[in-house]
């Protein structure tokens, strides 16, 4: 068993290093189609990241979303514009990367006060949970708890999330879904 | 143990599959890079299901194989019929 466990954790740190070379890679290259194709490679390692630390339905939506379709909006993207990225200026580049690292400093001091992972008593362990698990079958009459958390307990909210996504899907649509390539053959007419 | 050795094999095949998609020259050793690197990842959650006792894992590395398998094929087609850059032919078929 604890062979089991120790390469767990080494397969954490494998995938975790391997997401690190993934955005070292996606920051240093300037062929944007080899960026798009990584970034799909991102969001398969950080499924799989997800899949490790049990959250199975974060993971499924990472796959789908990050690997699946925002990989063909990016490539849709890019068939509008154009697939070689302009090089940075260093001065701007040097500040970037500072301001990246100060937010990065920030976020890991603010973990520091986070309840350790999988904490029994955690707040999330104990402020809801247990009545959730305990009677959202007899309340909902939903048998998933999940479902019932979201589409009951949180109806509203997944409702005008929905509305958010569908706004979103709207404007992705509106901005690279219609036929804009022109053929202009030297008469100066354009053909939609 | 040997479910481990397993997993440590394809750590080892995604390293590579990564190593190929960052030098790879052109964009079909890309693609190429991003289809195995899917496939490993479904290999490599099947056998972390295995490893750790739970083989309904292997529910979810199916689904995975089927995103997998979708998303290759859209890059694919949109690379046959965009062109990405270089001159189309078909470009009515642009928008498929």
């Amino acid at each position: 068993m604890s062979v089991d466990v120790i390469s767990s954790d080494l397969l954490n740190v494998a995938l975790l290093v391997f997401m690190g070379i993934t955005a070292v890679a996606v920051a240093r290259l300037r062929n944007l189609f080899a960026v798009v194709m990584l970034s799909g490679i991102y969001s398969l390692l950080g499924a799989t990241l997800y899949v490790v630390l049990d959250a199975v339905d974060v993971a499924f939506t990472e796959a789908a979303v990050g690997a699946g379709i925002s990989t063909v909006l990016m490539l849709g993207t890019l068939a509008l514009t154009t697939s070689r990225e302009k090089a940075t200026p260093t001065a701007r580049a040097r500040t970037a990367m500072a301001l990246s690292v100060a937010i990065g400093a920030v976020l890991i001091y603010a973990t520091l006060d986070m309840p350790l992972f999988g904490d029994p008593s955690a707040p999330i362990n104990h402020h809801v949970v247990p009545r959730y698990l305990d009677e959202s079958l007899e309340e909902t009459g939903v048998p998933n708890v999940v479902t019932a958390v979201l589409a009951s307990y949180r109806g509203y909210d997944t409702l005008g999330e929905t509305f958010v996504i569908f706004t979103a899907a709207c404007g992705v649509l509106v901005l690279i879904g219609r036929p804009r390539r022109r053929k202009t053959d030297g008469t100066g007419a354009s053909k939609a | 143990m040997m479910y481990a050795a397993a997993a440590a094999g394809t750590a080892v095949c995604m390293l590579l599959v990564l190593a190929r998609s960052i030098a790879g020259p052109n964009i079909f050793n890309r693609i190429l890079a991003v289809n195995s690197f899917g496939t490993l990842a479904v290999m490599l959650i099947a056998i972390y299901g295995f490893l750790t006792g739970r083989p309904e894992f292997l529910d979810l590395s199916l689904v995975y194989a089927l995103i997998n398998f979708i998303g290759t094929i859209a890059v694919t087609k949109f690379v046959t019929f965009v062109g990405m850059g270089e001159g189309v032919e078909r470009d009515d078929m642009g928008d498929i």
